[in-house]
């Protein structure tokens, strides 16, 4: 038994299960069910450590090989297993919870699982390919039924697309180079095709304008779980390439070209959210920040840049959960997501409400929520490497405040509603939790510092 | 005689991409689709042995096919994007523009890659500027299913002459055929709200 067919196949394989099964009650239980089981298995067992059952002894190989190629995930890799599991449990009952009918958990564990194997599959280049067939399997969870493909959508393919032509090229030119300097020119044609590659995959400024048309167009649940996923690993796939090449790692100019691309991210992202008025967008540009915020931590060398990236990990998936949740909660009945059609929407939603304006809150850094000790760290590095860096990343999460202001404005504003909550217990006890956890993360962050602190190990050289 | 077939096939991909660009009707352009398909197999059999090069040529028929049995017998491109140009002559000038910068460049890459064949190369550019010039100007389904794997057809060629790996191979195969299956839920998808 292999830690792969575990970890990979498994999901792959329930995934087309559950997609079979026609009752949701069903899936949905097999679905929390499954995942619970997968996060708990890798926490109790150990990769290339034998086990005695009685009589029997087994061993978890970290290798499984497949067509000549491997996929590996080691004891390292477990903590980021962990995360993503339990995260997508919380998904998959978030989902529930928000009252989401289509069939969203089969394509959850089919993306996850095919996801996990980009990072796993060695040579990573073949990641690439790997990521694109993910992003195929996710158009039937972003496209409602019966409703004609959105612009977003199409750019989402589209620009995703793009990407993988270009980091399979990368990382055959990347094959052909050693350190030498013979290499130069090599290696400059090598750099600007992946980060071609990268500004595609990562939907860095200009590319991303899919995101916030896609959250107008999807169901919010579904989207935040793109938005999740998908960032998460194309930045660890980025990070392998910085780990594996020095030449990468040790640029002069990797650490300005991250933290300008970082700050335009943010920058563009919080001035456009203070200035809409549709509430699903600001969720997109705060998708588009959260994104930036990490290419700022990456610009940071040293062990600290790799620490606060992975710190910014956990805040931002709980906030940008609990937010979808709200918001599909609060949009169930309602076609648009302008400001003038939930105008008085908190005297109906309260929970909804309160949980999403903390949550936007949260990613802002606002103190006493998950996002502030990570984004109050992050301000501080940046301050320290460049004033008028610290002065624009101000400016952005200003923005974002603005809109979170504004929103909040707009949901409690005066209306014909009277004061009726119409949740659900369900949903208000979930509400609730997300609330409480978002406040202990803020003022207790130690409690998940020994789950991150492990998760740097997954690379050789890179916080090292 | 290879030589004249290079020269044969080159042209069939010029033909194919400008067609693309001009027809309106998604029969000509599944055909032209196929057309592509078919020349991406001619330069790439060249390079790998023929039982992995028709491997592509089948998954194209394929992706042909899926594409066709989504359609329905009246579809058309009748109603056009607003934001560009639609005329024949924009279209025209456009993939002229394509045809020139791929045929500039196409000696140079071919020097830089260390590529014998520069005829593979200009298909391989050429299909891929038409692809990205075809994502620039149209939001349609079917027309950006079809350029992206009219992109991805040219990426093909070339990545076939610096790359041999079945598992690749069989890779970008899936792909193609997720495109195309993308395209039919996405079409049929379609479809279905014009019937509502």
């Amino acid at each position: 038994m292999s830690a792969p067919a575990i970890w990979i196949i498994l999901p792959f394989i329930i995934g087309i299960i559950l997609w079979f099964i026609p009752n949701e009650r069903l899936v949905t239980w097999f679905g929390i069910g499954f995942s619970i089981l997968l996060a708990i298995a890798v926490w109790i067992l150990p990769i290339e450590i034998p086990i005695s059952i009685g009589n029997w002894s087994i061993k978890i190989s970290a290798t499984m090989r497949i067509l000549g190629r491997q996929l590996i995930l080691t004891s390292m890799d477990q903590p980021l297993l962990i995360f993503f599991y339990l995260t997508l449990c919380f998904w998959v009952v978030s989902s529930t919870i928000a009252g989401v009918k289509d069939k969203l958990i089969p394509y959850g564990f089919l993306i996850l699982s095919l996801l996990i194997s980009a990072l796993a599959v060695e040579p990573f280049l073949y990641a690439a390919l790997l990521i694109e067939i993910a992003v195929l399997v996710s158009i039937p969870l972003l496209k409602p039924p019966y409703t004609p493909p959105g612009r977003g959508l199409m750019r989402f393919l589209t620009f995703q697309t793009i990407a993988m032509p270009f980091i399979l090229f990368s990382g055959w030119l990347l094959t052909g180079i050693s350190t030498g300097p013979e290499e130069l020119s090599l290696i400059s044609h090598a750099a600007i095709f992946l980060a071609l590659g990268f500004v595609f995959l990562l939907a860095i400024f200009p590319f991303n304008t899919w995101i916030p048309l896609l959250i107008d167009e999807a169901q919010p649940m579904s989207v935040a779980f793109i938005f999740w996923i998908f960032p998460t690993i194309g930045l660890l796939f980025g990070l392998y390439f910085l780990d594996n090449y020095s030449w990468i790692r040790e640029s002069n100019y990797l650490p300005s070209i991250l933290r300008s691309s970082g700050l335009l991210m943010i920058v563009t992202g919080g001035i456009w959210a203070a200035f809409q008025k549709n509430i699903k967008r600001i969720l997109g540009y705060a998708v588009i920040m959260e994104t930036g915020y990490s290419l700022l931590a990456l610009s940071i060398n040293g062990a600290i840049g790799i620490d606060l990236f992975i710190g910014l990990l956990i805040p931002r998936t709980l906030a940008l959960f609990l937010w979808a949740l709200a918001l599909s909660i609060i949009l169930r009945n309602i076609s648009s997501a302008q400001f003038s059609s939930i105008k008085g929407l908190g005297r109906k939603y309260p929970f909804s409400a309160t949980v999403s304006i903390l949550s936007l809150f949260s990613l802002t850094g606002v103190p006493l929520l998950a996002g502030f000790p990570i984004h109050q760290s992050l301000w501080e590095q940046i301050g320290l490497i460049s004033f008028t860096g610290a002065i624009w990343y101000a400016i952005a999460s200003i923005g974002l405040f603005m809109g979170g202001i504004r929103s909040m404005a707009v949901l409690v504003a005066s209306s014909n509603e009277r004061f009726a909550i119409i949740e659900s217990w369900p949903q208000r006890i979930l509400l609730s939790i997300g609330v409480l956890t978002l406040l202990f993360l803020g003022i207790f962050p130690q409690w998940i510092a020994p789950f991150i602190s492990r998760l740097p190990f997954i690379f050789n050289h890179l916080g090292r | 005689m290879n030589l004249i077939l290079n020269y044969i096939f080159i042209m069939v991909i010029l033909g194919a991409s400008i067609g693309q660009m001009l027809s309106r009707d998604w029969r000509w352009n599944i055909g032209f689709l196929g057309t592509q398909y078919l020349s991406m197999f001619w330069f790439v059999q060249a390079i790998w042995p023929f039982n992995l090069a028709v491997i592509k040529l089948i998954s194209g028929v394929i992706v042909c096919l899926a594409l066709a049995t989504s359609q329905k017998s009246s579809a058309s491109f009748a109603n056009p994007e607003t934001s560009w140009p639609q005329g024949y002559l924009f279209r025209i000038l456009a993939a002229a523009l394509i045809v020139l910068a791929t045929l500039a460049i196409t000696s140079p890459t071919s020097n830089w890659l260390g590529i014998d064949n520069p005829l593979g190369t200009w298909a391989s550019l050429l299909l891929m500027g038409i692809g990205l010039l075809q994502l620039g100007i149209t939001i349609q389904p079917l027309r950006v299913i079809i350029a992206l794997l009219t992109l991805i057809s040219g990426f093909e060629i070339m990545y076939a002459f610096v790359e041999s790996s079945a598992l690749v191979a069989a890779m970008l195969v899936l792909i193609n055929l997720g495109l195309s299956l993308v395209g039919t839920y996405l079409l049929s998808v379609e479809n279905m709200e014009k019937i509502k």
